[in-house]
């Protein structure tokens, strides 16, 4: 089955680029803002997009993220909703591969089976779910394989050799590849260090590897993705969300520009990049 | 829902680390391959000898034990019924059971090579048994406590303080237990190349619930040889409060294929209820949180719930994951306790034995108020008192002032 992040990596690949992902949070800083934003996102020049699902208690994340969670369910966002803003949005994009990243509770209490019907029906593309390791892969990785969606795995520093398999055998789509140990928005990756980690990677499978955690330039992107399949960028953008937003919190006629030119920006750094030949 | 009774109720968990349904891995990749680690270098420690043989010279030289099993002769004349024995986990250096556990796993970190260690605490009896063993061995010891416990518990603060510890204040949720919890676990990701994360509870992604019952254990095997030789034989019943579990898991434990005896965890009702409260299977049901699968406070969506409770050290919205299994078994009955009917309990403790219980055991203790009466004067029940209250003196002077004017 080929889902529209597998045609979107052929394409890329075909004009020898990188993928610009983005991530931001569902219903950050609103749902009706929040979905301005996602739309936004394309048309600026990101070519894959990872939706945040809000959750309390976000052990992987940063302040950053933290924070627009929060401030998403203090408005009321759930999964529920989530899954609307996407059907919303594929209204106007049929093509963008839109991937759903967040933590396994929210899925669990929503209901596996119906989670991942709702979820197909309503354009997502594959998941993303910090707390789900390969040890757990019949709780959500296997049905969502089952199910049509790409199961997308973290791989970082920590995953050894030995481990490598185990962790790659049932991803699809693509790699993440976490390039610090740690939280997200922490210390930028070194570039030379991430080229010999893809390198690694790549030993063990044919699958783009994208690479995120650290990374807030133009230049850090281009950085990257001269050494990977794909730059991911979430903490800048969801600080450039913030920095627009006022003094409640509330979105202002600035909110959806100011991430959509920090988008803009880093996809020009992205498509700068020179790729390695392979 | 219909569940098999198991031949044992002390198999558990399986090799993937469940619980029936419960507990299991929910972790980030970053930290899978320590977790791998912790398991490997747990079961080569319980198979050395030299392991379980320095660990009694510490419990006993250094932590203080066996704790008595002390007959509570004026509280069982005041309830009238069954005669109320207290197993002083109190009496710990460090003032609770919580020592248990982390003189174990500190063993195990040193065993590892890993040389700073981390930890959540809530009242802080966590923190000050982590800091306290930190200071014994030489090891960097870092503790994440929320903010809000950070000012109602003063005195554990200082305390960890003393003995070379760094306490950082959690800003983010609702700067209580859980959000130290998340707080440590982000440390841990980031510092996972050194770090130990000495975690205080019978909850976490395997192997820690086991490794802590393993640690807590003592409790109750020293409950059982200490009861055969006051009365000759087992005990009737037991009773431990419950915020995660540990206490109660340690006491629980060795008696669960002891079919004669009742078992009673006490949760927090805190305000009751059907208000705040911190009772996570009187009100809450599964889900996934902090690397286990247990009954957690949540919201329809799944998101996680504020917890409350007048003792610190159980205002967390889950608890540990072979709870929530006994509990589906039916081995273990769960009940739970208000917080005024904690603070009653406290102040009468306090005056009928000379003995000021931490406000979480005071939640059992409360329990036994209501269940002794009921039972008959040969009737043997064991209680946890697994703190002492020299930290919440400040807290509870005030509130009874407060209520007095």
């Amino acid at each position: 089955m080929t889902t529209r992040i597998d045609t979107r990596f052929a394409e890329l690949k075909s004009q020898g680029r990188a993928a610009f992902v983005t991530y931001v949070m569902a219903g950050d800083p609103d749902p009706a803002t929040s979905l301005e934003i996602v739309k936004a996102l394309p048309k600026s020049g990101a070519d894959v997009i990872e939706l945040g699902i809000p959750f309390t208690d976000p052990m992987a994340d940063g302040p950053s993220i933290q924070a627009a969670g929060l401030r998403a369910l203090k408005v009321g966002m759930t999964l529920k909703k989530t899954l609307e803003l996407v059907r919303s949005f594929r209204k106007d994009d049929n093509v963008t591969p839109l991937v759903l990243m967040g933590y396994y509770n929210p899925i669990y209490i929503y209901g596996v089976d119906k989670f991942l019907a709702d979820a197909k029906t309503s354009g997502v593309d594959g998941l993303i779910i910090v707390d789900l390791p390969p040890e757990e892969d019949d709780e959500l990785c296997i049905p969502a394989l089952k199910a049509g969606l790409n199961f997308i795995r973290l791989a970082t520093p920590t995953t050894d050799e030995k481990r490598l398999p185990a962790v790659l055998a049932n991803t699809s789509g693509f790699v993440y590849y976490v390039s610090i140990a740690g939280i997200t928005g922490a210390a930028a990756a070194d570039a030379n260090a991430v080229g010999e980690a893809v390198a690694r990677i790549k030993r063990h499978t044919g699958l783009p590897i994208c690479v995120g955690f650290g990374i807030r330039t133009p230049e850090a992107a281009r950085a990257i993705a001269e050494k990977a399949d794909g730059s991911v960028v979430g903490t800048a953008l969801v600080d450039a969300l913030k920095n627009s937003l006022d003094a409640e919190g509330r979105a202002t006629a600035k909110t959806v520009n100011a991430v959509a030119e920090l988008t803009a920006a880093l996809a020009q750094g992205v498509k700068g990049a020179q790729q390695a030949a392979e | 829902m219909n569940i098999a009774k198991p031949n044992s109720y002390r198999s558990g968990p399986d090799e993937r680390g469940h619980f029936g349904i419960f507990g299991g891995r929910f972790v980030a990749e970053t930290l899978m391959p320590l977790i791998l680690d912790l398991e490997q270098a747990y079961t080569a420690a319980k198979a050395d000898p030299a392991f379980q043989a320095e660990m009694n010279g510490y419990l006993k030289n250094y932590v203080g034990r066996p704790s008595p099993l002390y007959f509570a002769e004026r509280l069982t004349e005041h309830l009238g019924g069954a005669k109320i024995y207290l197993k002083r986990e109190e009496l710990n250096h460090t003032g609770s059971h919580k020592v248990n556990n982390v003189l174990g796993q500190i063993m195990l970190a040193r065993r590892m090579g890993k040389k700073r260690i981390i930890a959540e605490t809530g009242a802080g009896q966590h923190g000050v048994a982590t800091a306290t063993l930190c200071a014994r061995f030489g090891l960097q010891c870092v503790v994440y406590m929320g903010a809000v416990d950070v000012e109602r518990q003063q005195p554990n603060v200082i305390r960890m303080e003393m003995l070379g510890a760094k306490v950082m204040p959690v800003q983010s949720g609702t700067r209580t237990l859980k959000d130290a919890m998340n707080e440590a676990l982000r440390d841990w990701v980031t510092n996972v190349h050194n770090t130990f994360y000495c975690i205080g509870t019978v909850a976490g992604p395997h192997p820690y619930p086991t490794l802590v019952r393993d640690f807590q254990s003592i409790i109750g095997n020293e409950t059982k040889a200490q009861m055969q030789e006051i009365e000759g034989r087992l005990p009737d019943s037991l009773v431990a409060c419950i915020g995660g579990g540990s206490n109660a898991m340690g006491l629980f434990h060795p008696f669960l294929d002891d079919p004669s005896v009742e078992i009673f965890g006490v949760e927090a009702a805190g305000h009751g209820l059907t208000q705040l409260h911190a009772a996570s299977i009187a009100g809450g049901r599964p889900g996934v949180l902090h690397g286990n699968r247990t009954y957690l406070l949540m919201d329809a969506d799944g998101q996680i719930q504020d917890a409350h409770s007048i003792s610190a050290g159980l205002d967390y919205p889950g608890i540990g994951p072979e709870h929530s299994w006994l509990h589906e078994v039916g081995r273990v009955n769960y009940l739970s306790a208000t917080d005024d009917e904690a603070l009653a309990a406290f102040q009468l403790l306090s005056k009928l034995e000379g003995i000021i219980p931490a406000l979480e055991p005071a939640h059992a203790i409360a329990k036994v108020m209501e269940l002794a009466p009921k039972r008959p004067r040969d009737h043997l029940m064991v209680v946890n008192l697994s703190g002492r209250g020299d930290k919440d003196v400040p807290q509870v002077g005030d509130i009874l002032r407060g209520k007095s004017k």
